[in-house]
């Protein structure tokens, strides 16, 4: 898949301005990347600095090397780049390690977070570094366990209740809604809950479709829940930290399919805000807003978009309970197009809240109609097939923006 | 005689409670089992399930034969005077609380469903009155007796239920969510079985303080009681949490009151095996069934118990068989239940039989006892004025305890922090 090939691939670092409300990643695709290119249809793209006659400069074409604009300070190797690579699922363990380092009582439970790490070696190493009982094995019991972080939660501790597959915690829904999203208003603001869950979730590689489920869509009702999700090792790591430090429950979404990514991430300690979106490509033509993974099948896009001349602003709304209506705002504001790219299926999913907010906030700012790009109501197939079928792809990306800025 | 040793058991005696046959008077179903499943009791924990005895033992039921003498013979009283006087006062506040409830709620005073505790003051004063300041209390929506022996104030829990913003919850969270941070009440929770896990969790925080952050305490660790029904023993969020409370030895007291009914629906219609204590040795933990409405048989069982959590010994089952003398809740015709097994269970109110005993052991005088009944009539009046005069919650609070970090409303569009929108403490703003 396109997509699984561009996650291989972005082995690039990417430098995040140091302001604080905005950080900008650039992606500085590898030559190789030209072949995920050409899988989607787009041009292919050589580097500036090799522009010398033949191939497309020779046919007059003016090629945009980079879908994102590179940072003109970016050091000129790699060893003496400041920070150090990591793949995201280290980059959650790095952040999950420091804030247990730093606060006794942050402790880790869920099925196999223990001896073996974690499903997706998350959790790998802590059980040895900090005991079996700071870093809990438990039984196959999603509520029960959910509860017992709630409970433990409400008397000093602050768990980290991993769910193996995000699908899982529907068998902790009661849990979830009832005690968690609600206990600290009907007790009046007496107890609360400083809990953080989190667990993979979104669609795989032909996991079939009980492991490939979107649960961002069905906890946003709750009230009194935060929801955010990860997608770089970078605020994968920051949204970790800040997660575990807030006073609320909060549900960090992490993507199967983005543990192995890599970039490079700043040694000082850094928390990043629960409540911020990201901005991920600044543009002038259309506001992009994504999570997750979609947002490389965004990104992706954007290279085809930027060569057939469109300027796409691609906005991380990393929080999805709840949104960060200022940063989505001013992008709507400047652009006056929005597309909406998600994961989510089409009904009752974060997109369909999200297209809600802004027609409630910025209907005036709007020249076209909000378009929504989401998966299919369908089960996930196994098929690779029907399954690439019902994610969006970066060619229905492309098809969309064409029309919005027709 | 320690409650766990070996005690007379009465042969087996399996009359349903409802059955076509009925016999007026028939004593209700009677957890006894064979007598040769326990020779030999003891309280190391269970290495091989082959030989794992049965920890379960049957206290004295009391029998409807009024004539029998109390167990402990009237010279050697179970208690002290101090400490009877204690459970006295406690079950009749329990009682004249519910009382009064349930006379409020015909005014119109309070609304919702509400479940009213008459006739088990037994169990929540006999294991709560035992409790320290730290321990937790976990129950269920019939929840307003444990708070009140865990020692909220009767004002507050019935301001609670009056919804008034002087309530123990600000009255956000009413009958079946009673709250207290400062008496370690975790709740009140209206579905049941949601409590034990919440429990549970309360327990491990107790041995992460002590093993982890080594904040040990001299008496040992602190315990946390989980309270709930007969209905909830059979559903799945009490055996997975038997199973991880026994696996990891947490200071938990699984405490079922079991009153036969959940709602309409008879205990023995609902369950294979009726027999809960039983499933506590199937997790390796002890099971025991006590008479829930003999306030002492409860207490001693509960302090054989929380010692045994203190020292790290891990949880215990506890059946108590009790009854509820009122409907499921306010709303409830009680339409199911026969006179003769209310007549049955009324005839054992344990709050008479204790001042029964009180005044056959000499511990205190019938005079005495009036007068606390008349405190404690002063207690529940003075509460009611409380709750009536206390105000009702403003608009300002209605979206003030949604997060415990207000942040948590996110970012407005004028970059600020929702929370920071006067509108929003105004309770005015759309969430």
């Amino acid at each position: 898949m396109a997509s699984l090939q561009m996650a291989a691939l972005l082995s690039a670092p990417s430098t995040p301005v140091p302001s604080d409300r905005v950080r900008v990643g650039s992606l500085r695709l590898s030559a190789s990347s030209s072949s995920a290119a050409r899988n989607g249809g787009a041009l292919v793209v050589r580097s500036e600095a090799k522009v010398s006659g033949g191939g497309a400069s020779a046919r007059g074409l003016s090629l945009i090397t980079h879908a994102v604009a590179e940072k003109a300070a970016a050091a000129s190797s790699a060893d003496s780049k400041p920070g150090h690579e990591l793949l995201l699922f280290e980059a959650l363990r790095e952040g999950l390690d420091e804030e247990m380092e730093r606060d006794p009582t942050v402790c880790v439970m869920g099925e196999d977070v223990g001896h073996y790490g974690g499903s997706y070696k998350v959790t790998k190493g802590l059980a040895t570094k900090y005991g079996d009982l700071r870093v809990l094995d438990t039984p196959i019991a999603e509520n029960s366990f959910t509860g017992m972080g709630i409970g433990s939660a409400m008397t000093g501790l602050r768990p980290v209740v991993e769910g193996m597959n995000m699908g899982f915690l529907l068998l902790a829904y009661n849990q979830i809604s009832n005690n968690c999203g609600m206990l600290h208003y009907t007790s009046g603001g007496q107890f609360k809950i400083p809990i953080v869950i989190r667990g993979p979730g979104g669609v795989g590689r032909q996991l079939g479709a009980e492991h490939s489920q979107r649960l961002e869509s069905y906890f946003q009702s709750i009230p009194g829940l935060q929801m955010v999700a990860c997608s770089t090792p970078y605020n994968a790591k920051g949204l970790m930290k800040a997660a575990i430090r807030s006073e609320n429950p909060v549900v960090l979404f992490e993507h199967v399919l983005l543990y192995n990514l890599k970039e490079r991430i700043p040694d000082e300690e850094y928390v990043l805000s629960l409540e911020e979106a990201e901005m991920v490509r600044p543009g002038e033509h259309v506001t992009i807003l994504t999570y997750s993974r979609m947002r490389y099948h965004v990104m992706q896009a954007a290279k085809t978009l930027v060569n057939k001349g469109y300027d796409p602003e691609v906005i991380d709304i990393r929080s999805l309970k709840p949104f960060d209506l200022y940063t989505i705002g001013n992008s709507i504001k400047k652009t006056h197009r929005v597309l909406i790219v998600e994961e989510c299926m089409r009904t009752g999913g974060i997109g369909a809240s999200l297209r809600s907010a802004i027609i409630d906030n910025f209907w005036d700012y709007l020249d076209a109609p909000i378009l929504c790009l989401s998966s299919q109501d369908v089960p996930t197939p196994y098929a690779g097939t029907l399954e690439n079928w019902t994610v969006v792809q970066p060619e229905q990306i492309v098809a969309a923006v064409e029309q919005l800025c027709k | 005689m320690a409650a766990f040793s070996a005690v007379k058991i009465p042969p087996p005696q399996f009359t349903t409670v409802r059955s076509s046959s009925q016999r007026p008077g028939s004593s209700p179903a009677h957890f006894a089992h064979s007598p040769s499943a326990f020779n030999s009791i003891s309280f190391g924990s269970a290495k091989s399930v082959r030989s794992r005895p049965l920890f379960a033992v049957s206290s004295d039921v009391v029998s409807s034969d009024k004539t029998k003498p109390a167990s402990s013979s009237a010279s050697n009283p179970a208690v002290t005077r101090e400490v009877a006087l204690e459970l006295y006062e406690d079950m009749v506040l329990g009682r004249a609380f519910e009382d009064m409830c349930a006379q409020m709620y015909y005014r119109g005073k309070m609304f919702g469903f509400v479940h009213l505790y008459n006739g088990q003051e037994a169990v929540s004063t006999g294991f709560i009155k035992l409790l320290n300041q730290s321990d937790k209390v976990v129950s269920t929506y019939r929840d307003h007796v444990h708070a009140l022996s865990k020692g909220v104030p009767s004002r507050e829990v019935m301001a609670e239920l009056f919804g008034k913003a002087t309530g123990c919850c600000r009255g956000q969270g009413g009958s079946m969510h009673m709250f207290s941070a400062a008496h370690n009440v975790l709740g009140g929770f209206a579905f049941i079985g949601e409590g034990i896990p919440v429990a549970t969790g309360a327990a491990f925080s107790a041995k992460y303080h002590h093993e982890v952050l080594k904040q040990s305490k001299p008496e040992g660790l602190d315990v946390t009681l989980a309270f709930f029904g007969d209905g909830t023993c059979n559903n799945g969020q009490f055996f997975e949490c038997l199973n991880m409370a026994q696996l990891w030895k947490l200071p938990i007291i699984f405490v079922v009151e079991n009153n036969l009914w959940a709602i309409g629906m008879s205990h023995l219609r609902a369950t294979s095996d009726p027999e809960i204590w039983k499933k506590g040795p199937a997790f390796g933990m002890p099971g025991v069934h006590v008479d829930g409405m003999d306030v002492l048989k409860v207490r001693e069982v509960a302090q054989e118990a929380i010692a045994r959590a203190r020292r790290g010994e891990g949880p215990t089952l506890v059946e108590c068989e009790t009854y509820r003398f009122r409907g499921h809740s306010l709303a409830d015709p009680d339409e199911l239940r026969k006179p003769d097994e209310k007549a049955h269970y009324a005839a054992r109110d344990p709050i008479i039989a204790l001042k029964k005993y009180i005044i056959e052991h000499g511990l205190a005088s019938e005079s005495e006892l009036k007068s606390i009944d008349k405190k404690i009539d002063d207690v529940v009046e003075d509460a009611v004025e409380f709750a009536d005069s206390s105000p009702l919650p403003p608009r300002t609070q209605l979206l003030e305890n949604v997060f415990a970090d207000p942040k948590g409303f996110g970012i407005g569009p004028d970059g600020k922090y929702r929370c920071e929108d006067p509108l929003f403490t105004q309770g005015t703003a759309q969430v």
